[in-house]
């Protein structure tokens, strides 16, 4: 939890991961390229006294990453989304057994969320039957732009896609934590597109897909299918940190979520270890659209506490304290909400 | 820059690295809407003498290893192309670096391959729907700019009448400039009276429309704004000292845009 000016807030990090990208994990030049990826934008985005060395950056560890995310960081509880990365790392780049057994040890603090790929046909399916018996998770996140032998890809409207859904929809878990490109398949049309989040959508609508890091670069085409579809909601991973680097910008990506998508369908995601909460938390409390931008209309203290933890508590049933609950926003399922929120002349 | 001093030679014409550099001006990154020498993507520029005439050298560099290959392998094409077309010029080496596909796009630039060559199973037809995607959604911004600006300008004005405006009242200006090139891309008119609020197909909206075809291009405009400077910023961090490369852009600038770049760290281990 977190406290400021006397409001109290839950905390629930939708987005965290505990990775190994040592070199002796690395299984090729791609490994390095994806760490050195990640650091950079770790460098780029972070204020300087949140820097990490870059042997800090690579490994973490369980113990490190509690204190990081629950002793220092505020956040009552945390969801790892893991991504595998089989073609760059020797165990993957998402830790499965570690974070698991991490999650097994604090039951009220962790979830672990799986992953899987639908290129790997019958026996993936079987693998996630028995993962899935084992580890009870309640979503999986999914990383469109994995290679996989000689594919670079996958869409979530490939047929096999849509096999891992049917079964996803049989064994209860529900929401389906997408990480968007750049998917090289094909080549030929835009790498980062999103529409493939739209054809899922439309055809589970009992299952949750949340969006990460908001459909960025491409922003504008996941608030425009998110409006649409009632089941698709937006992570902030990555997002967040443009709150100290940019703003400006930050106060347009939050100010157009709300626009076209609502308050009840934005997650908080410190995207550990990127970054870390707590300066994203202190920030994001504390942040306001700058009075000049009349198009968007300022955050309210409940929007925060949604966005911040109960939006997500909801989505995975994690017990809220009553005195921390607060009602759903009472909005349309689809469409722009509260036109009046972003006038277009900003009278 | 690490522009190598060219050779004097007895046939050696008047091309030095500022008209190559010119002419790289003229491609663009599709996706971030900007000529590639103003977001610091020519890494180097080399002009060599030779028999033949000459041989120029071009290293390209990139926001990240796992920049979408399609936009990067258009960009080195396209530089290629550029090159190719200047009077005295013999050969042309175009190179991607630092780049997961560096390999695979080089040769197929080294052996004129083509994107289908170059990409094999991984290429369907062609990148002309790409190209046209990004063309649609920079005359979107651009529309968006023009229209946010008079709005901004003129507090009185209607929201009923956005769609209605002619190009004859939006003021003069880069913003206009930019968005009479990006009309003449998609070959929509530009002239006075041509109804600036328009599709990709030049079709005007009903009034009930006006204000979501507005908002839609808000959002695409707040998009191609903040990749361009997250590219931006990318760029700066990864290669040192690249900032020197990268022209400003106005188009969604804050006062943080060039914000105090962070101590370099070397990211390899150290023992």
């Amino acid at each position: 939890m977190y406290t400021k000016d006397g409001e109290n807030y839950f905390i629930v990090d939708a987005h965290i991961a505990l990775w190994d990208a040592r070199p002796e994990n690395q299984l090729n030049i791609h490994g390095k390229q994806f760490i050195d990826c990640f650091y950079d934008y770790h460098r780029n985005l972070s204020p300087a006294d949140q820097l990490w060395t870059y042997e800090e950056y690579l490994y973490q560890g369980g113990k490190r990453l509690m204190k990081d995310i629950f002793e220092d960081g505020y956040v009552d509880h945390a969801i790892f989304q893991p991504a595998y990365l089989g073609e760059f790392y020797k165990t993957g780049f998402g830790q499965t057994e570690e974070a698991y057994a991490l999650a097994a040890a604090n039951p009220t603090q962790l979830s672990y969320n799986h992953c899987f790929d639908p290129r790997n046909g019958e026996a993936g399916l079987d693998q996630l039957r028995a993962d899935h018996e084992r580890m009870n998770f309640k979503g999986v996140k999914l990383y469109t732009a994995e290679w996989n032998g000689d594919s670079r890809g996958y869409k979530l409207s490939d047929p096999w896609t849509y096999r891992y859904f049917e079964e996803c929809r049989k064994l209860g878990v529900k929401n389906i934590h997408v990480h968007k490109g750049p998917t090289i398949r094909p080549l030929d049309r835009d790498a980062f597109d999103v529409s493939d989040v739209d054809h899922a959508a439309t055809d589970f609508t009992d299952l949750n897909f949340v969006v990460e890091h908001v459909g960025l670069p491409r922003l504008e085409d996941f608030c425009w299918i998110a409006t649409q579809e009632p089941n698709v909601h937006g992570g902030l991973a990555v997002a967040m940190p443009f709150m100290h680097t940019r703003p400006r910008y930050f106060a347009q990506i939050i100010g157009e979520l709300i626009y076209w998508i609502g308050e009840d369908r934005i997650q908080f995601s410190s995207d550990y270890a990127l970054w870390t909460p707590r300066w994203l938390i202190e920030a994001f409390v504390d942040f306001q659209i700058p009075e000049d931008m009349t198009e968007y209309a300022p955050l309210t203290i409940d929007q925060k506490k949604k966005i911040l933890g109960l939006n997500a508590a909801k989505m995975y049933d994690i017990p809220v304290p009553a005195a921390l609950q607060l009602p759903d926003a009472g909005e349309p399922t689809t469409g722009p909400r509260q036109p009046e929120r972003a006038d277009l002349a900003g009278v | 820059m690490t522009d190598i001093q060219t050779r004097p030679s007895p046939r050696a014409t008047l091309l030095e690295t500022d008209d190559i550099r010119r002419a790289l001006s003229a491609v663009q990154d599709p996706e971030l809407d900007e000529p590639i020498t103003d977001l610091g993507f020519v890494r180097s520029i080399d002009v060599m003498h030779g028999v033949g005439g000459l041989t120029i050298s071009v290293h390209l560099r990139l926001p990240t290893s796992f920049c979408s290959p399609n936009f990067a392998y258009l960009m080195a094409s396209d530089s290629k192309d550029a090159i190719a077309a200047l009077e005295g010029v013999d050969r042309v080496v175009v190179e991607l670096d630092d780049h997961h596909d560096s390999d695979l796009i080089n040769a197929g630039l080294a052996a004129d391959a083509g994107y289908r060559g170059t990409f094999r199973h991984e290429a369907e037809e062609g990148l002309d729907e790409l190209r046209w995607t990004f063309r649609k959604k920079a005359h979107t911004a651009a529309m968006e700019r023009c229209l946010t600006e008079l709005l901004r300008a003129n507090r009185n004005l209607p929201e009923s009448d956005i769609g209605r405006i002619p190009l004859a009242d939006i003021p003069a200006g880069r913003t206009k400039t930019a968005l009479l090139r990006r009309r003449e891309a998609l070959g929509l008119p530009t002239h006075p009276d041509a109804i600036v609020l328009v599709d990709h197909e030049g079709r005007t909206y009903a009034l009930e429309a006006v204000p979501m075809a507005l908002r839609r291009a808000r959002s695409t405009r707040i998009s191609i704004d903040g990749n361009a400077h997250f590219c931006r910023g990318l760029l700066r961090t990864r290669y040192a000292g690249s900032e020197a490369d990268q022209s400003a852009r106005p188009e969604g600038a804050e006062p943080s845009t060039q914000h105090t770049l962070l101590p370099v760290t070397i990211k390899e281990i150290h023992q």
